[in-house]
C-alpha cells in the first residue's frame, strides 16, 4: 500500500509512545486471554469423561462407601458391560504442599476400563498386576519428582493413617491433555487389608454397552438403592466431571467482569494515545488538505494507525499467551489440567483489538476528515 | 520557591477528555485490585473468624482436615479429661465432640446437589465455640431428626427456610432454625445432635473434638500430654492456626491472581499516564522554559510534574475506590478444598484495603509520572525566547 | 488568456456575534504564465484570497474559475482532487511533514495519482533537481536550512506539474541571501517552464521578482 509510509512515519514519530501503548494494547489482551482460558479449560475439564462410562457414588456424599456388595446388583444391571471400583486415598508426599492425587483402585478391571484414555506398557502392567505393594504413576508425574521405574515412594495417609510404602512398576502416558498425568495408583487390597470392616469401594465405574443407555440406566441403579441405607448418585462421568467445575462457584463470572474491566481500562490507554496523537497532527492534516489529501483518505490513515497499534498489540500478547502456557505445562498446580488458550478465544481476542482500534480512532479520524485545512493551518499546538 | 499546585490542577483541566481518560484506567485498576483484596480479605476472615486462640481442636494424627479424622468416643472422653481444658459453669469439661461430613443436599433453585458441611454437636459445642447465636426459630431438640443451618448458606439450599424439612444422607430433618457465628465458616454448616447424626453418617467415631483451655498459655502442655499420649494417637492445634491453615489454597490461588492481574493492568495504566504525561510536557515547553526564566529551579518543574502525575493518579485512585466500595457485602461462594464442601463469604472491604489501593495509585503515578517530569526539568531556557 | 477569473467575490466572517467584511464584489483575472504579487498591510484579506483560489476556502458570495474549473462551485471531495491536480501551495513556514525525508516530503502530492513507484521516482528526482537539492533527498526537514526547507516545499509544490502555484509569503521566515534563492526559483519557475504564479507577500523586495503587483488594502484591489 503506497501510503504505508506514511502511516508508519507518523507511528514512529513517537517511538515510546507507540511502544507503550501497543505494550499496554498487548498486555491487556494477554490478560484477557489467560482469564477466558481459566473458563474455557474449566469447562474442557467438564468435558472430559467418556459418555459411555458412568459413575456411582454414594447419594449421601462422596466421601461415604458403597457396599462391596454391589458389584455383582451393578454388573447385572442391562446395559452394563463391565464394572470397575476404586477409593481416594489423599496422600501426603513428603510435604503437604506437593499436590497430586492418589487413590487405590481394583487394579485390572480399572485398567481395563479406561485403557482408551492411556497407554501402559504391557511387561509393566504385569508386573504391576503380580505386585501387591506396587503402583502405577503418571508420565508427568514421575518427571516432576524425578523418580524412576522400581523406585519406592512413601506417602502418608490422611484418611488412612500412617505410612503406606509403593514400589513403581508402571508409568503411563495420557493419550488426551486433558487426563491427567499427575496420579498414582495402587492396589485396592492394600487398604482394605488393613482395614476390612471398614474400607469398601468409594465410587465404581461403569462400562455401558451402549452410550444412548446412560439416562436408563442411572434411573435404573439409583431407584434399586433409593430406599436402602446406602443410596446411590449415578451419572456419566462427564457429568461427574462437570461437578467439580460447578464447585468453583462464581469463578466464571468473576473472569469474565475483570477481563472486561481490563479490556476497557486499555481501550482508554490507547484511545487517549490515540488523541494526543492527532492533537500534534492539526496542522499537518492541513497541509496534507493543502496538497490535495481527501478527507476520507485521511480518515482511512487515521484508522490505519490505530488498526496497526491494536493488531501489533493483539499479535504480541495473544501469541504471548498462546506460546506461555501449554509448552511450559502449566496447570495451576494441579487445578487446570491441559491448560492453553483456544482458537476461540485468539478469535475473541482479535475481535476485541479490532473494536479497539475502531474505538481509540472513530474520533480522531472523523476530526481529521472533518478539519477544514484553512482552521488546521491557523491552528498552533 | 515552589511552583504552586494550582498550575498542574489547572493544567491537568486544560484537557480534560485525555485527563479523564488517564485517571479512569487507574480507576480501574484500583478497583480491581480492591475487589480482589476484598474477595481473599473476606475468605479469610470467614475462616480467621471461626477459630480463637484460647480453644484447641485435636484431630487424628495425619488428618489434614477434620474431614479425615476419626476420634472413637473412649478416646473424646480421654481428651476431655485432660486438666487443662476448661470448666464449664456446671463442672463438666469445655469439651465439644464433633461429627463432620460433607453432605450432597440439594440446591435452591438448580436443583443440583451440592456439597455441605454437616457437624453434629451436642450443648456443649455451642459454648466452647465462639460466636455461635441462633437468629430464627429455636434450637434442635435432643432425640428428634432437626437440624439448624448457618444463616450464610441457608439462601443456597433448597428447603432451608425454618419449618422446612431437609433431606441430608436419605432422611428428612426439621430445619427448627437458623444460626449466625460472626461471619466464620460455621455459618456455612448445618448442625445437628451429635446422637442423631452418628449412625447415620460414618459410624461410631467423632472427627474432631474442640475444647477451650482453661488457660490460653497451657496450649504447650496440652499439646505435648495428649501428642505423647499412646492411646490417642492425636494431633492438637489451635483453633485460630488450624481454620487459618485450612484456608491456605484458595487464599493463595486468590492472592496470586490479585497480584497477576492488578500487575498487569497496573503496568498498562502506568504506560498510559507516561504516554499523557510526555504529551503534556511537550505541548507546555514554552510555559516550562518561561517558570525557568522567572528563577524556579529544574529541580522544583521536575516536582511539579512529579506533583501532577500524583495528582492525576489519586483522583483515579479515589475513584476506583468509590467505584469498588459497593462490593463489599456482595455474597460469593466456592469450595474449600480442604473440607471438600461449599463455603459462602462475602466481599470485605476495610479501609485499610482501601488505603492500600490509593497508595498503590499513587505509585502508579509516581512510577509513570518520573521519566516525564525529568524531561521537564531539561527543557533549556532558550526555549522561552524564542 | 485568463487563467484564473474571479467575479463578484465576497467573503466575510463571523467572529462572535460580529460579522467582518474582507472583501465585497472583487473582479480579477491572472493571465496563464503570468507571476503576480499580492501585497497589502495585515487584515487585507490577501491570504483569504489565495486559500479562495486554492479551493480551501469558499466565497461568501462570487465566482472562482480556475482553467476549466468552477472552484467555487464544487464540493470538498473535488476539490481535494482538482487541488492535487492543479495546485502547487507554497507556506511561509514551509510545513514540511518532519516525519519524513525531503524525497518522501515532495512525493506526497504524486501518492494521490496512479503513477508507478519508479514513475514517482523521476517525478521528485527532477523536482528536486529543479531546486537544486538532490543530493539531500533522504534529509529530514530537521537536517535543513531554513532556505532548502522552503526549497523542498516549493519542489514539493511542482512535482505534480500543477497549473497553478500559490505561496503565502515565501519568503517571511528567510534571511536575505535565502528569500533571493528563492524568488530567483520563482523566476525560472516561471520564465523557463511557463508555471502561473500568485504570491502574496508584504515584503515590497520580493514582489520585485514579480511581472506584476496588485495591492489590497481593506478589500478593495488597486493595481
Amino acid at each position: 500500500m503506497k501510503y504505508f509510509p506514511l502511516v508508519w512515519a507518523n507511528l514512529t514519530r513517537h517511538k515510546r509512545r507507540t511502544v507503550l501503548t501497543t505494550l499496554s494494547v498487548a498486555l491487556a489482551l494477554f490478560l484477557f486471554a489467560s482469564l477466558r482460558s481459566v473458563i474455557t479449560t474449566l469447562h474442557a475439564g467438564a468435558e472430559v469423561g467418556s459418555e459411555s462410562r458412568m459413575i456411582v457414588q454414594s447419594a449421601k456424599a462422596i466421601v461415604f462407601f458403597l457396599p462391596m456388595s454391589y458389584k455383582e446388583r451393578l454388573l447385572a444391571v442391562p446395559g452394563v458391560q463391565a464394572v470397575t471400583w476404586a477409593d481416594w486415598f489423599g496422600g501426603v508426599y513428603q510435604d503437604p504442599k506437593n499436590f497430586f492425587a492418589s487413590f487405590a483402585a481394583d487394579a485390572e478391571s480399572y485398567l481395563d476400563m479406561y485403557k482408551t484414555d492411556f497407554t501402559l506398557p504391557a511387561d509393566q502392567r504385569a508386573a504391576f498386576i503380580k505386585e501387591r505393594t506396587a503402583c502405577i504413576v503418571g508420565q508427568h508425574l514421575l518427571e516432576k519428582y524425578g523418580w524412576h521405574l522400581g523406585q519406592n515412594v512413601t506417602l502418608q495417609g490422611t484418611i488412612f493413617q500412617g505410612d503406606w510404602t509403593f514400589t513403581i512398576r508402571g508409568v503411563y502416558h495420557a493419550t488426551d491433555p486433558a487426563f491427567s498425568e499427575d496420579a498414582l495408583m495402587f492396589h485396592y487390597e492394600v487398604i482394605y487389608e488393613r482395614y476390612p470392616r471398614w474400607v469398601q469401594p468409594g465410587w465404581y465405574v461403569l462400562q455401558l454397552k451402549d452410550p444412548a443407555l446412560a439416562q436408563q440406566v442411572a434411573a435404573t441403579i439409583d431407584s434399586e438403592f433409593k430406599n436402602s441405607t446406602d443410596p446411590t448418585k449415578t451419572g456419566t462421568e462427564r457429568a461427574f466431571n462437570a461437578g467439580f467445575v460447578t464447585m468453583w462457584g462464581n469463578v466464571s463470572f468473576l473472569m469474565n467482569s475483570i477481563g472486561m474491566a481490563v479490556v476497557f481500562a486499555i481501550l482508554l490507554v490507547a484511545a487517549n494515545s490515540m488523541m494526543l496523537s492527532a492533537r500534534e497532527r492539526t496542522n499537518e492534516v492541513g497541509v496534507l488538505k493543502t496538497v490535495g489529501f481527501s478527507d476520507r483518505l485521511l480518515f482511512g490513515l487515521v484508522m490505519a494507525e490505530a488498526g496497526i497499534i491494536a493488531l501489533g498489540g493483539a499479535v504480541l500478547g495473544l501469541g504471548a499467551a498462546k506460546a506461555l502456557y501449554r509448552p511450559t505445562d502449566f496447570s495451576a498446580m494441579g487445578f487446570l489440567p491441559g491448560f492453553d488458550v483456544t482458537a476461540g478465544t485468539l478469535a475473541l481476542g482479535l475481535g476485541i483489538a479490532v473494536v479497539l482500534a475502531v474505538a481509540s480512532g472513530l474520533v480522531p479520524a472523523l476530526n481529521a476528515a472533518r478539519l477544514s485545512a484553512v482552521q488546521a493551518l491557523r491552528h498552533v499546538e | 520557591m515552589k511552583i504552586p499546585i494550582v498550575y498542574n490542577v489547572r493544567s491537568l483541566a486544560r484537557r480534560p477528555v485525555s485527563t479523564a481518560m488517564t485517571a479512569l484506567g487507574v480507576a480501574l485498576v484500583v478497583g480491581v485490585f480492591i475487589a480482589m483484596l476484598a474477595l481473599a480479605n473476606g475468605f479469610k476472615m470467614a475462616l480467621v473468624r471461626t477459630g480463637s486462640p484460647d480453644n484447641v481442636i485435636v484431630l487424628r494424627k495425619g488428618a489434614d482436615s477434620e474431614l479425615s479424622s476419626g476420634i472413637t468416643r473412649d478416646n473424646a472422653a480421654i481428651i476431655a479429661a485432660l486438666p487443662e481444658v476448661a470448666a464449664a459453669a456446671d463442672g463438666a469439661p469445655l469439651a465439644s465432640p464433633e461429627v463432620f461430613v460433607p453432605m450432597n443436599v440439594e440446591s435452591a433453585g438448580v436443583g443440583e446437589a451440592q456439597l455441605v458441611v454437616t457437624r453434629g454437636v451436642t450443648a456443649r459445642a455451642f459454648e466452647v465455640r465462639h460466636g455461635i447465636r441462633l437468629v430464627e426459630g429455636r434450637m434442635f431438640t435432643p432425640g428428634r431428626d432437626e437440624v439448624i443451618i448457618g444463616t450464610a448458606i441457608a439462601p443456597k439450599l433448597a428447603h432451608s427456610a425454618v419449618g422446612d424439612t431437609i433431606h441430608l444422607a436419605g432422611r428428612g430433618w426439621l430445619v427448627a432454625g437458623h444460626f449466625s457465628a460472626g461471619g466464620s465458616a460455621f455459618e456455612s454448616e448445618v448442625w445437628g445432635e451429635n446422637d442423631q447424626l452418628m449412625p447415620v453418617l460414618r459410624g461410631q467415631v467423632y472427627q474432631v473434638v474442640a475444647f477451650r483451655l482453661r488457660d490460653p498459655g497451657q496450649f504447650d502442655s496440652a499439646k505435648r500430654a495428649l501428642e505423647n499420649d499412646p492411646r490417642l494417637q492425636v494431633d492438637a492445634r489451635r483453633e485460630s492456626e488450624f481454620y487459618a491453615s485450612q484456608s491456605t489454597v484458595l487464599r493463595t490461588i486468590l492472592n496470586f491472581l490479585a497480584i497477576f492481574i492488578t500487575g498487569i493492568m497496573a503496568i498498562g495504566a502506568v504506560f498510559g499516564a507516561v504516554n499523557t504525561m510526555y504529551a503534556a510536557v511537550a505541548s507546555r515547553t514554552s510555559e516550562i522554559a518561561v517558570l525557568l526564566t522567572l528563577g524556579f529551579k529544574p529541580r522544583s518543574v521536575l516536582a511539579s510534574f512529579l506533583a501532577e502525575a500524583t495528582v492525576l493518579a489519586l483522583v483515579g485512585g479515589l475513584l476506583g475506590c468509590l467505584v469498588a466500595l459497593p462490593i463489599n457485602g456482595i455474597v460469593t461462594s466456592t469450595t474449600n478444598w480442604s473440607s471438600f464442601s461449599m463455603i459462602a463469604f462475602s466481599f470485605l472491604v476495610t479501609p485499610r484495603i482501601l488505603l492500600e489501593g490509593v497508595i498503590f495509585a499513587v505509585v502508579m503515578g509516581v512510577v509513570g509520572g518520573f521519566f516525564p517530569a525529568r524531561r521537564a526539568a531539561r527543557v533549556p531556557v532558550v526555549e522561552a525566547i524564542r | 488568456m485568463a487563467l484564473v477569473t474571479i467575479r463578484g467575490l465576497s467573503k466575510s466572517f463571523q467572529r462572535d456575534s460580529q460579522p467582518i467584511v474582507v472583501f465585497d464584489g472583487l473582479d480579477l483575472d491572472f493571465a496563464e504564465g503570468s507571476f503576480t504579487a499580492l501585497m497589502g498591510p495585515s487584515g487585507s484579506g490577501k491570504s483569504t484570497l489565495l486559500n479562495l483560489v486554492a479551493g480551501l476556502d469558499r466565497p461568501t458570495s462570487g465566482t472562482v474559475t480556475v482553467g476549466d474549473a468552477e472552484v467555487s462551485a464544487m464540493g470538498p471531495g473535488a476539490l481535494a482532487e482538482w487541488r492535487a491536480r492543479h495546485v502547487g501551495f507554497v507556506f511561509q513556514s514551509y510545513n514540511l511533514l518532519p516525519v519524513l525525508t525531503a524525497y518522501q516530503n515532495v512525493e506526497l502530492p504524486l501518492l494521490l495519482t496512479r503513477l508507478s513507484k519508479a514513475e514517482r521516482h523521476d517525478h521528485v528526482m527532477t523536482a528536486l533537481g529543479v531546486v537544486a537539492l538532490t543530493d539531500r533527498a533522504e534529509h529530514f526537514p530537521r537536517q535543513l536550512s531554513g532556505g532548502q526547507e522552503q526549497r523542498v516545499a516549493i519542489a514539493r509544490a511542482v512535482v505534480s506539474d500543477p497549473t497553478i502555484i500559490l505561496l503565502d509569503e515565501p519568503t517571511g521566515q528567510l534571511d536575505a541571501k535565502s528569500a533571493a534563492e528563492i524568488l530567483e526559483l520563482l523566476q525560472r519557475l516561471n520564465r523557463e517552464f511557463h508555471k502561473t504564479i500568485l504570491m502574496v507577500t508584504h515584503d515590497p523586495h520580493a514582489a520585485q521578482a514579480a511581472g506584476r503587483t496588485l495591492h489590497l488594502d481593506k478589500g478593495v484591489l488597486t493595481a
